[in-house]
């Protein structure tokens, strides 16, 4: 079985800043990680690679300094790991994102499975998962939370939904995106961590991967960007003073002011 | 303080820290609590290869040395000694078919212990037989292509849950400690059975168990080394391994001191956070200095021992010694600092305390090695060195 994962390095969460030119994050600072949910996309991969054979591939597209959570990845038991670097594919939205990974993929050769995380804790939108699986004219499932099994080209597995668990089946090749209900990642191993710090990681260029310059970067994404802002906390507390009983009759006066009772 | 390690050193000493913060620091507490064997996270240990750590490359394992080991077992004790012992004591167990076993026992044995499959204890002492050593009873006799053993053994670590032992029984009584045998025996083997479950002040997570022998009949080729050579074993195996008691007892005082400097900023008395206390920082200090100088020595013994010295019983047991001084003392302080919360086990300095206790005792008292210490330091005069 040939297995694809698509990662993204993000901003460990607390360091996160944004840019207010530009209005896109600011990545040069702070640590930089394997997007959390797509941890549960690597070890599930792995673990369908190691149930069933074959191989697994992470991709991600991302500036050079990416290489580092491929290698991570590789520590964890991935077999071959890609990066899509190019400066032409800086600032592109989902859609564009999803393209570029569309064309790595077909590079690849079809996988059987292709997983990704369900969204990405910077830009959070969880729109790269269906959208390559649009381009790719393959099934897509999301919100997946267990891998059934996977028989004879085809794959039952269960959902989340609403209002509980929806169990469906769908024809391979296709595309899922895992919640983090679906495992718990491994730990690297030490054998893995060391044969990843020499493990080649093969850069493919925009031309590499023959995109069409007008669906990539700015120019190829459907998202502007008006603003990003933190939002001002506005109010504040206040402390009440004087005796419980004048305490309590004042916050009773403040909460009839509010028209809360 | 720059110690130098090498590549794979410092990758061993960050997946050994991270396996402990992510996977020990969260069940340390329950497992001491319920004295139960840490066999999920044996399994983590041995997915993320740390069995490999000591095992040679022809034996599946990484061909780490004894400083490797040290660094492994260090950060495991930062979090929990209990477990970080379960842990040094399937190195200790298979030290002597590293060293004195036979091709065909090593490659029967070693793969399954780098692979983490299964665990190895060692098997000394007795009822009658602690610090001198020599009076064990448990004995093996030869009946034609088998040894026979009978006796008990006390206080094994890994008694129960290892698969692999490594006994010490007499083959010849009448010649004393020059009269015992190492041995290799597993476990389910016929008239091999546990007695009973030691419950401890400390290392609560660790087994440790009584190992009975009732004509536990073994085949000849479970011989360890030659017959009479036992003692010799037993001695130099514990000797390499004390430097990973002394790694116990550094990373058990980091723990500790990490913990209390911890406390100390956050606690308000007297409206100042106590660390703005020049009594409470003059624990810190001397707590921090003692402990690093600990993690010195421990480390230029563990690297004696690498260098491929012949005899280094002294430095090892200086080690040993200094080391798990240290640990009783800065918990000790840890517990100070701490106060009244200290001595609730809802905090976990109590447990520092009583995992740090039992590194001044096992491996050899301290009383026992300080007298090995100054035996040299005596003979050396003698020799006029």
């Amino acid at each position: 079985m040939k297995v694809a994962v698509c990662i993204k390095q993000v901003p460990e969460t607390p360091t996160l800043e944004i840019d207010p030119q530009t209005n896109t994050l600011i990545r040069a600072r702070g640590k930089m990680i394997i997007n959390p949910f797509d941890m549960y996309a690597l070890e599930e991969g792995i673990r369908l690679k190691e149930q069933y054979g074959g191989q697994a591939t992470a991709i991600s597209m991302g500036p050079p300094e990416a290489q580092e959570a491929l290698r991570e990845a590789i520590a964890f038991g991935i077999d071959n790991a890609i990066i899509l670097s190019d400066p032409i594919l800086d600032d592109c939205d989902t859609l564009a994102t999803s393209y570029v990974l569309a064309k790595a993929i077909d590079k690849l050769g079809q996988p059987d499975i292709i997983i990704c995380g369900r969204q990405t804790t910077d830009g959070d939108t969880g729109q790269v998962a269906p959208q390559l699986a649009e381009w790719l004219g393959l099934p897509f499932a999301s919100y997946v939370s267990k891998i059934e099994e996977v028989r004879e080209g085809r794959m039952r597995l269960q959902r989340m939904v609403d209002s509980g668990h929806q169990v469906i089946e769908m024809p391979l090749p296709a595309v899922i995106s895992v919640v983090k209900e679906i495992n718990l990642p491994r730990l690297p191993s030490l054998r893995g961590l060391m044969q990843s710090k020499k493990a080649p990681i093969p850069t493919w260029s925009a031309r590499d991967l023959a995109v069409d310059a007008s669906k990539v970067g700015l120019v190829g994404s459907a998202t502007k960007v008006k603003m990003v802002f933190f939002p001002q906390r506005e109010g504040g507390s206040e402390l009440l003073q004087g005796s419980p009983e004048s305490q309590v009759d004042q916050l009773l006066e403040k909460l009839r002011e509010a028209k809360v009772i | 303080m720059e110690y130098f390690l090498n590549e794979q050193q410092k990758t061993i000493k960050s997946l050994a820290r991270r396996i402990a913060e992510e996977r020990i620091l969260p069940a340390r507490a329950e497992l001491d609590e319920k004295e139960e064997f840490p066999w999920e996270i044996i399994k983590a240990l041995a997915d993320a290869d740390m069995f490999r750590v000591f095992i040679a490359e022809e034996y599946e394992g990484l061909g780490g040395g004894c400083f490797d080991l040290c660094l492994v077992i260090e950060e495991l004790s930062r979090a929990c000694g209990g477990i970080a012992i379960s842990y040094a004591a399937d190195a200790l167990g298979c030290l002597p078919l590293i060293h004195h076993g036979t091709e065909e026992q090593k490659e029967k044995y070693l793969p399954d212990v780098a692979s983490g499959a299964r665990l190895t204890a060692f098997a000394l002492t007795e009822s009658t037989a602690g610090s001198d050593a020599s009076k064990i009873r448990t004995s093996a006799t030869l009946e034609g292509s088998h040894y026979l053993l009978n006796g008990t053994k006390q206080f094994i670590t890994n008694g129960g849950e290892a698969e692999i032992y490594t006994v010490i029984a007499m083959t010849d009584p009448a010649k004393g400690s020059r009269g015992s045998s190492a041995f290799v025996v597993e476990k389910n083997t016929l008239g091999f059975s546990f007695g009973k479950k030691e419950k401890k002040m400390g290392i609560r997570s660790s087994a440790t168990r009584e190992l009975v022998f009732r004509d536990c009949r073994i085949p000849q080729e479970n011989l360890i080394g030659r017959e009479g050579q036992g003692f010799i074993i037993a001695v130099r195996m514990i000797d390499r391994s004390r430097p990973g008691v002394a790694a116990q007892a550094v990373g058990i005082a980091q723990g500790a001191l990490e913990a209390a400097v911890d406390y100390a900023r956050q606690r308000v008395q007297f409206d100042h956070p106590i660390s703005s206390f020049q009594a409470v920082q003059h624990m810190l200090a001397n707590m921090a200095t003692e402990l690093e100088a600990a993690r010195a020595l421990v480390y230029a013994v563990a690297k004696t021992v690498d260098s491929g010295a012949k005899d280094y019983a002294e430095e090892a047991a200086m080690a040993k010694v200094f080391a798990s001084d240290v640990a009783m003392k800065v918990t000790e302080d840890a517990m100070q600092i701490f106060g009244g919360v200290g001595y609730m086990r809802d905090y976990p300095v109590e447990k520092m305390m009583r995992d740090a206790k039992i590194t001044q005792i096992y491996e050899g008292t301290n009383q026992v090695l300080r007298n090995a210490i100054a035996l040299e330091v005596l003979k050396r005069k003698a020799r006029r060195e």
